[in-house]
């Protein structure tokens, strides 16, 4: 069944087609992967998803939702998440509270309840806490836990944009790049916690990736995209030969 | 050096960590509230005046230091709050109905000021704010019939349940009160949803929406609360002098509280009675020091203001965290002492981040 | 009809003053992303330094002029190094407390050394020009003759010259520049000089017109809402803003005297309602 579909998505910025008709379907509980050379339009799909732009043209589904009857600030509630490739913490909070914001959508506690901080709020608190060490636990992050983000290596605050996005419970994940700047064990350890988030947490996952062995190693589908427009989509296998997407990445031989 | 060993969620959740905690605050409040016994009028009125500052500080720091909400015009809400409490006294209403007036009418001047000013961000936001409160000021002095108008307007005595308050340890009592009431109410928000939420405002407003964060009404939360508790703050100003005329308003007054909240620490609750502590010793620090220096240089007209505005300009150029951030410093070495490192508050050297590509 | 044509004139010069002022403001905003709420304050030093020169030292006014402006120019630059240097790259508060730390300090120490009684400055062009049934002060008029010329220079500058470019790169991406070779701080001092000098040419210009008084320095923050009025990113914006600010004041004195003192503020926030990001857009959507 699929989670989510897209049809005839375009955006231009200016003059320049950033997205031009791009159609594609996400199976529920399957790994996604887009690829495509640097600028090709990846990101702006996913900026066109979390509806920060505004299309041009096109349908956006999400479990029966139409995404473009909704503003920016209601996709988490309908349960997907996303990261961002040139990460977005809050610099000034620690993990702790960059996760815990994580839970807003979850939040069922009115704002006097929370001025006064009533038992109910402490429940409620006591509640999200032990959900986000849960996710603390899976990531690994129990030794940052209470240190600023402005203090934190690049690795780490890659795992902690990670974190947050999973404790909104969603059930789509978008992956911006999960992989950039981290070294080959660091990508393998990426690898399998995409492998453990759909496994054990049952969410599907749409990433964008530059690393063809990680793409290889956990998806299940892939699209390529080129100047916007759909080079090629199906198996990892068909989409890595097809020939536009050689002549993109490579150049032509000829 | 203190470990704490947590056994579980909720001490995380509670106020006062530690035993420690618990100890110095307690006696901190105890202290406050037994002061006067100990000191006499004056000292008891400057008291208060410094108590008044850290309540309009305190609401000016959950927008401002909170929500990142620059405002350079919260003493428009102080002149509401200062009015409309005395003009409810005048008319015969008790306190119990004159201050819950004015911090109401405080909240929904905080209500119209946020609705447009959600939309604008960083310096927009605080030249609009800025104008709002020169407007006000403006029309405080024109609405003669309810503010006197620049001729000014006397306030009657704060009165609870048929009581008067007339001395001024009583008055100092009430607002102390208020004011604990006040930042507890403040720290509880902190600690809570919301308070996560305004900091993801301040600190990353798209990445704040795609966890669902609702920017707008967060933004609109804080102005109401930050000018509910500014507008207090202004009432219980209006007792303090006694007297109102707008020109206690002005500019002057909106960019004194900016100052305090920053210099005390901005985004920190701490900041916000380290400021007004400072300023309130400021003021009368400086008094002092210009008699200590010789005529030629404590005479010449304008030296308050000068070595104010020096000693603002060293804080933030060699303390930006201000006054609270340098007690970290010291607790820090303290704690570690001695393998304190200098190094773990070693300021990145940073470079111009634009903000015009947001 | 006259009564209109006089009233736009001393609006069109008290406009040129504010667009002076506002477009220094908006030269150091472009370059460093700072907020100098000290301009007003750097326009009436150059008011007082140009009495000191021209009144007190007998120096003829066409040299005090540019000595003045050279002797400000220095001083903003000094106002960089030894200051404002050390809180590049600090959040927007740090520096408009600094700032705002500046024109008290500024405000200050003009009280200390002038005093506080109001002072003038001969001017050379004393006298009024009539045409069109107007009667206008010659002073006016020169104000907005050498704002015109001003801003021919500014612009040829910015298009064409080295500097001028070296100026834009650093105030788009200052990393980058540095890259590039450029001397950011050296460029970031230079920007702070003719910011100064302009503000203290506004100051010359306007003293004539007004008396020089330390106070002077709050209008700074009327020129500040014209650079908000502008677009605070945009120099044209900038004078526009001025020009827009500066007829409003007359005409409000003429026919609603109730409201004058805060009609430039409605209209600026009405602004700000319609279009937040001033008339001349300069904030752009951040790639993500």
């Amino acid at each position: 069944m699929n989670l989510l579909e897209i049809e005839n998505l375009s955006i231009s910025f200016g003059g320049l087609k950033a997205v031009d008709d791009v159609s594609f379907a996400v199976e529920e509980g399957s790994v996604y992967a887009i690829i495509g050379p640097n600028g090709a339009g990846k990101s702006t799909i996913f900026n066109l998803l979390s509806r920060f732009y505004e299309p041009l043209s096109g349908k956006l589904n999400f479990a029966g939702n139409d995404l473009l009857e909704l503003g920016a600030k209601d996709i988490a509630r309908l349960g997907i998440a996303r990261t961002f490739q040139n990460l977005d913490l809050f610099e000034h909070a620690s993990v702790l509270q960059n996760l815990l914001v994580g839970r807003h959508v979850h939040n069922t506690q009115s704002w006097w309840r929370q001025l006064l901080f009533t038992g109910s709020v402490v429940e409620a608190e006591l509640e999200h806490r032990t959900k986000v060490e849960e996710v603390i636990d899976f990531l690994e992050l129990a030794h940052y836990r209470n240190q600023i983000i402005s203090s934190l290596p690049y690795g780490v605050r890659k795992k902690v944009e990670l974190a947050r996005a999973l404790c909104i419970e969603p059930k789509l994940l978008l992956l911006d790049e999960p992989s950039s700047g981290l070294n080959s064990e660091e990508t393998e350890e990426m690898g399998f916690w995409i492998e453990d988030i759909r496994r054990d947490l049952n969410m599907t996952v749409v990433l964008i990736e530059h690393d063809m062995s990680l793409v290889k190693e956990v998806s299940d589908r892939v699209l390529a995209i080129v100047n916007g427009k759909v080079a090629a989509k199906g198996v990892h296998g068909f989409v890595q030969n097809h020939p536009d997407v050689v002549s993109a990445y490579l150049g032509d031989s000829q | 050096m203190r470990i704490l060993f947590k056994t579980n969620y909720r001490q995380d959740l509670n106020l006062a960590k530690h035993g420690g905690h618990h100890f110095w605050y307690g006696l901190l409040i105890l202290i406050l509230f037994a002061a006067p016994l100990m000191l006499d009028g004056y000292y008891i009125g400057e008291a208060t005046r410094v108590l008044i500052y850290a309540m309009a500080g305190l609401g000016l720091m959950v927008l401002t230091g909170f929500t990142g909400q620059a405002s350079l015009g919260h003493a428009a809400f102080m002149a509401i709050g200062a009015y409309t409490n005395a003009w409810f006294l005048a008319h015969g209403f008790s306190s119990f109905v004159a201050l819950p007036m004015a911090a109401l009418l405080s909240m929904i001047g905080g209500l119209l000021v946020a609705i447009p000013a959600a939309r604008m961000s960083g310096i927009y936001l605080a030249i609009a704010t800025l104008a709002f409160a020169i407007i006000v000021e403006d029309f405080a002095g024109h609405l003669t019939s309810i503010t006197g108008g620049n001729r000014g307007m006397m306030v009657d005595v704060p009165t609870l349940f048929g009581y008067q308050i007339w001395r001024s340890w009583e008055l100092y009592l009430f607002v102390l009160s208020v004011l604990i009431v006040a930042t507890l109410a403040v720290l509880n928000i902190l600690r809570s949803p919301l308070g996560r939420a305004m900091i993801a405002v301040r600190d990353s407003e798209v990445s704040s929406q795609a966890l669902g964060v609702n920017p707008m009404k967060i933004k609109v939360f804080a102005f109401t609360v930050s000018a509910a508790i500014t507008g207090l703050a202004g009432a219980f100003l209006a007792h303090y002098m006694l007297f109102l005329t707008p020109q206690i308003f002005g500019i002057l007054l909106s960019i004194q509280l900016l100052l305090m909240i920053v210099l005390g620490g901005l985004g920190t609750v701490h900041g916000v009675f380290f400021g007004a502590v400072l300023i309130g010793v400021l003021e009368t620090g400086i008094s002092i020091a210009k008699d200590a220096l010789p005529y030629s240089i404590g005479g010449l007209p304008g030296i308050e203001p000068f070595i104010f505005g020096a000693i603002l300009i060293s804080v933030i150029a060699f303390e930006p965290t201000g006054i609270y951030g340098r007690w970290v410093k010291i607790r820090s070495y303290m704690e570690f002492f001695p393998v304190y490192r200098r190094k773990s508050f070693k300021r990145q050297r940073a470079y111009l981040k634009t903000e015009r590509l947001r | 009809m006259n009564e209109f044509l006089q009233l736009l004139i001393v609006g069109i010069s008290q406009g040129c003053i504010y667009g002076l002022m506002a477009l220094g403001f908006v030269m150091i905003y472009k370059a460093t992303e700072m907020v100098n709420f000290a301009q007003g304050d750097m326009m009436m030093l150059g008011s007082f330094v140009a009495w000191t020169l021209i009144m007190d030292l007998g120096m003829p006014f066409w040299l005090g002029v540019p000595a003045t402006l050279i002797i400000m120019a220095l001083f903003g630059a000094l106002v960089d190094i030894l200051i404002v240097r050390r809180v590049i790259g600090q959040p927007q508060f740090a520096i408009v407390i600094l700032t705002l730390g500046l024109g008290i300090v500024f405000r200050a120490a003009a009280g200390m050394i002038w005093g506080q009684v109001p002072l003038t400055i001969d001017s050379p062009i004393s006298g009024f020009s009539s045409f069109y049934g107007i009667v206008i002060g010659n002073e006016r008029l020169a104000i907005i003759a050498v704002t015109a010329l001003l801003i021919v220079i500014l612009w040829a500058y910015f298009r064409y010259s080295k500097w001028g470019i070296a100026m834009k790169a650093a105030s788009q991406n200052q990393l980058a520049a540095y890259y590039s070779g450029i001397p950011v701080r050296v460029i970031i001092s230079a920007v702070w000089a003719v910011a100064a000098a302009i503000s203290a040419l506004a100051g010359i210009l306007l003293a004539p017109i007004t008396l020089i008084e330390p106070m002077n320095g709050l209008l700074g923050i009327k020129a500040f809402a014209a650079a908000v009025i502008g677009g605070f990113g945009s120099m044209p914006g900038a004078i526009l803003g001025g020009l827009i600010v500066g007829i409003i004041e007359p005409f409000a004195a003429a026919y609603v005297p109730a409201v004058k003192g805060s009609l430039v503020y409605v209209v600026m926030l009405i602004v700000l309602a319609l279009r937040p990001q001033g008339l001349f857009a300069q904030i752009h959507r951040k790639k993500l």
